[in-house]
């Protein structure tokens, strides 16, 4: 897959605005950027293209020293988030320069990777879309179960991957094709067409789909 | 929030009459047939408001040949020419739900008066 330029935001929330043709889109609104590059990935020194953007500013003082003296470098104050784009070819952007909503235009396609909300300790039936086990005939305490989990003697053990309760969402997820609304460089803002993963206020990458 | 608001106020309309449940309105529709538009009005009583900013809708119901319609439109939709408000209603609640069980003589609204207020 082709590593392209992305940026990093801040999912605002949803909303609904009425589209070209006066249907109605559903929104999601980011604050993306600015990010300032912070360091430059190259593949003579590190073995591969990147560039290491900074997000969500803070007071130099909540920052411990080896970072400071690594954002220090930039020139652009502390950032509490660092995330690292990766790229195919070298960029031509310098550390202290900065990546707005810019480099997205209205139409074009892109990839929104966020945390999703945690659900924490859950059942199969909403973790594994599960059917459960009867409600009557004369099934107890064992509704919501997912039932039998194996064979007999043969093979004696349960399959690895078996899906079963547990802690559920709080992961990485990256959403693609997603398509570009509107781009709002004076509020820093990109609407995107559906869903994004994350609670609002959470951090999101979101990269060009090519 | 506030952002989000700021994108929700651009995209109200600022020429909506106001009216409320038990009113009666003409909603002016635009109708794309094609290459052509026209307009097709849909009059009834309101059932209820739904407030939401620029999400807001309201429910109109007529009765069409002794069928019930309800149409739900976005207050704020492109496809609105403009809404009429016909006539007043008094009403003593907010949601009309009860209006579907009734026919004829009954489902009739009692008309505001100008001096009732």
């Amino acid at each position: 897959m082709a590593r392209t330029m992305g940026i990093l935001g801040r999912k605002l929330g949803m909303t609904r605005i009425f589209g070209d043709d006066g249907a109605i889109v559903p929104v999601t609104v980011i604050q993306a950027g600015p990010c300032p590059v912070i360091a430059v990935r190259k593949t003579d020194t590190d073995g591969y293209e990147a560039l290491q953007l900074g997000f969500d500013e803070i007071p130099e003082r909540k920052l411990n020293k080896p970072s400071k003296g690594h954002q220090s470098k930039a020139g652009r104050g502390c950032y509490r988030v660092l995330r690292e784009i990766r790229l195919d070819a070298p960029s031509e952007l310098a550390p202290g320069q900065d990546v707005t909503v810019d480099i997205f235009a209205v139409g074009d396609q892109v990839k929104v990777t966020g945390t999703s909300i945690g659900k924490g300790f859950q059942g199969v039936m909403k973790r594994w879309n599960f059917s459960g086990l009867n409600k009557t005939h004369g099934a107890e305490k064992v509704h919501r179960s997912g039932g039998s989990i194996g064979h007999n003697t043969e093979p004696g053990k349960v399959m690895k991957n078996k899906k079963m309760a547990g802690h559920m969402g709080a992961r990485r997820v990256t959403v693609i094709n997603l398509d570009i609304v509107d781009v709002r460089p004076e509020d820093n803002l990109i609407l995107v067409r559906g869903q994004i993963p994350g609670a609002a206020n959470s951090v999101v990458m979101i990269r060009k789909q090519k | 929030m506030d952002l989000i608001r700021k994108i929700e106020l651009e995209q109200m309309r600022l020429d909506v009459p106001k009216f409320k449940a038990g009113d009666t309105v003409k909603v002016f529709l635009r109708i794309l047939e094609g290459e052509k538009e026209r307009i097709q009005v849909f009059q009834g009583a309101v059932l209820r408001l739904r407030k939401g900013g620029a999400n807001s809708t309201f429910t109109v119901r007529k009765v069409s040949d002794g069928v019930g319609v309800e149409r739900i439109f976005p207050i704020h939709s492109p496809f609105i020419e403009r809404v009429e408000v016909v006539s007043e209603g008094k009403v003593r609640r907010s949601r009309l739900y009860y209006l579907r069980k009734l026919k004829g003589k009954a489902s009739r609204i009692k008309i505001k008066n100008q001096w009732d207020n």
